[in-house]
């Protein structure tokens, strides 16, 4: 297996063809992996440059040109785990860009491969330059 | 008696079909003149419009809180303890009708808003009522003829965003006390239970000036964020998750505003081995402890979603344990001998069945429940979720994170340091449970876990006049006490001479 095909976020068929609704409405977006309570565990879908990427969030790829992240700490509690952006019917508070049109994000993981975990580069932290 | 439903017939409340903002002591139209169906998750189904905002109209709210702003502050403790407890008055007297408002709204048991919502949202006034009047400010003798004194005056006009688990409960934590301290409020509840406080706001509006109390409703990056973000707001207060945290303070770091957030956590619940040493009612104090996660279906940020049991008695705590959760299943929320209700929302009903595969992905053993409840006639299509016991260990995802859903993680440990260690073995600090007969270990338990509320051989209770809020990622500020004044009030000193003589300098 490649180094290069072992990605640590994907997006589903679904998912892609809201992004790119969302991306008409609002321009370029970013996704940053919510924790805690109520909504938390959701996947927020911000404008770029709307939430400030902090220098210690971590970048885990891109998903239908935006790019997606998860705070530092967070993420070592997640990094085993292979996440899939996907939507689903519903109604999320926060301020996520979707919320309005009646569907919600959601993260789907699955537990990588020992076999993938070798594969994985170490991921970039904060913002790209 | 199982209540029927409402707008139909015996019901004690009659929604009406469409709900508008509450600014300036009125009831106004969304400036854009739209609205969203609002879902009770008891059926999966639309049963009122209410307002979608937008910047237009958070502004028209900010207007009138500001000119409310001054009389407000003005009007003496005495008068507006006395509007406090007489809100709290008009909630109790409705007390059952608002509690299956609330049921209908947000899902939850009605169980659990007619013995725990209502009473506490009513009692919170009180409390708050009586911290205004009897709050004292200081004064400093520093020389026989200076004197510095410090009085509590109010930061103006706040913005408070209302979390969709208790709806009226969360917004009373909020409201009370900005009210108290003499703020003009503008609240935005969750998009999810937008209507139960407009329902008690329908009951006691008259009693407060208008542009005092203002409800805008709306989706988060619609009404939210301008309210959030506006210069107008000396305040802004929220609970929720990091992200939106996050973003909120970010918001207030561009106005220089300051900000209490509460952003959930993932709370240790923690049993000692002597607590099975007798068979008595403490013992079964100790188990009803355990299965407080289904409290509320989990929706609650202080869930006791991570059990620790010492190891030693782990597998016959765990039958018990086991056999009293089986106790718990979900059923018609108007019933009120029902002790389940349905999720929030569909897409909550999603995250936590997708947390059952991840659990189970990474290994996690699930010893009870692990899929959707399957309810039949009217309530087939509403989003019910059976009691869940994943056993595995700290690291894993469902260990980690709120799952936010009627879902336990349990993972034995060998002794004290490995129960705090592994306690402390997370992002978040909110809550946490102490189980023991031994009360030297449980004080020092207590105080080695990071969080800001151990009930120690208690869990889920939430009286007024003991401090709630968050250490580490679980967020800032101490809810339902008396210091929550100081995050809704400025300092004034006044540094006055009493000396006739020049000060000497020029």
């Amino acid at each position: 297996m490649d180094k290069a095909n072992v990605q640590r976020v994907d997006i589903t068929e679904a998912a892609r063809e809201l992004v790119r609704e969302l991306t008409e409405e609002h321009g370029p977006l970013v996704f940053h992996q919510s924790g805690g309570c109520c909504d938390g565990s959701a996947p927020m879908c911000y404008q770029v440059g709307d939430f400030r990427i902090g220098q210690r969030d971590v970048f885990l790829g891109e998903v239908e040109g935006c790019e997606f992240y998860i705070g530092g700490r967070q993420f070592e509690a997640w990094k085993h785990t292979h996440l899939t952006l996907d939507v689903v019917k519903g109604r999320g508070a926060g301020f996520s860009l979707e919320a309005p049109r009646g569907v919600r994000f959601l993260t789907r993981s699955r537990v990588f491969t020992a076999e993938e975990i070798e594969q994985l580069e170490e991921p970039r932290r904060g913002p790209a330059e | 008696m199982t209540y029927a439903f409402p707008n139909s017939d015996g019901a004690l409340i009659n929604f009406k079909s469409r709900y508008e903002n509450f600014i300036g002591g009125e009831w106004v139209k969304p400036v854009k003149g739209n609205y969203f169906e609002n879902i009770t998750p008891v059926l999966g189904k639309p049963f009122c419009e209410v307002a979608r905002s937008t910047s237009e109209d958070i502004e028209l709210a900010l207007d009138a809180a500001h000119k409310a702003k001054k009389g407000w502050a003005m009007t003496s403790v005495g008068d507006r303890a006395a509007i406090l407890n007489k809100i709290a008055d008009r909630l109790e007297e409705n007390l059952e009708m608002l509690a299956v408002a609330e049921t209908w709204d947000n899902g939850k048991a009605v169980r659990e808003t007619l013995a725990a919502d209502l009473p506490l949202t009513v009692d919170h006034f009180r409390y708050f009522a009586s911290c205004i009047r009897s709050q004292e400010g200081t004064l400093a003798e520093l020389d026989a003829n200076t004197v510095a004194y410090h009085i509590h005056e109010p930061l103006g006009v706040v913005g408070q965003i209302i979390p969709w688990n208790f709806p009226l409960l969360m917004a009373a934590w909020k409201v009370a006390p900005a009210l108290a301290a003499g703020n003009c409020v503008i609240i935005k509840p969750a998009e999810q239970t937008p209507t139960s406080i407009l329902v008690a706001l329908e009951l006691f509006a008259d009693l407060l000036p208008a542009g005092v109390l203002n409800v805008v409703n709306g989706f988060g990056i619609e009404a939210g964020k301008p309210l959030a973000s506006s210069d107008r707001i000396a305040k802004i207060a929220f609970t929720g998750e990091t992200s939106t945290g996050r973003l909120i303070m970010q918001y207030a770091s561009e106005n220089i505003i300051p900000v209490t957030l509460e952003l959930g956590g993932k709370s240790p619940n923690v049993f000692f081995d002597d607590v099975l040493a007798q068979d008595d009612s403490f013992r079964s104090k100790v188990l009803e402890g355990f299965a407080m996660f289904a409290l509320n279906q989990g929706e609650v940020c202080t869930c006791p979603s991570r059990a620790l049991v010492q190891k030693n008695i782990y597998d016959e705590f765990m039958d018990l344990a086991t056999e009293r959760v089986k106790q718990t299943f979900p059923g018609n929320p108007l019933d009120p001998t029902t002790r389940m209700g349905a999720q929030a929302s569909n897409d909550q009903l999603e995250k936590i069945l997708s947390y059952f595969e991840i659990g189970k992905s990474e290994g996690a053993k699930v010893r009870l429940g692990g899929k959707r409840a399957q309810m039949e006639g009217a309530l087939a299509e509403g989003y019910y979720v059976e009691p869940t016991i994943f056993e595995g260990n700290n690291a894993m995802r469902v260990f980690q994170e709120e799952i936010f859903g009627p879902v336990v993680s349990v993972c034995s440990f060998d002794d004290y340091e490995d129960a705090i260690k592994i306690s402390n073995d997370t992002l978040y600090g909110l809550g946490a449970g102490v189980w023991t007969r031994d009360m030297h270990r449980a004080y020092k338990a207590g105080r080695e876990i990071e969080a800001g509320r151990v009930w120690t051989n208690c869990y889920h209770l939430y009286p007024a006049h003991a401090a709630f809020g968050g250490y580490k990622q679980s967020g800032i500020g101490r809810e339902t006490h008396k210091m929550m004044l100081d995050h809704y009030q400025q300092t004034k000193n006044l540094l006055v001479s009493y000396d006739q003589e020049p000060m000497g300098f020029f």
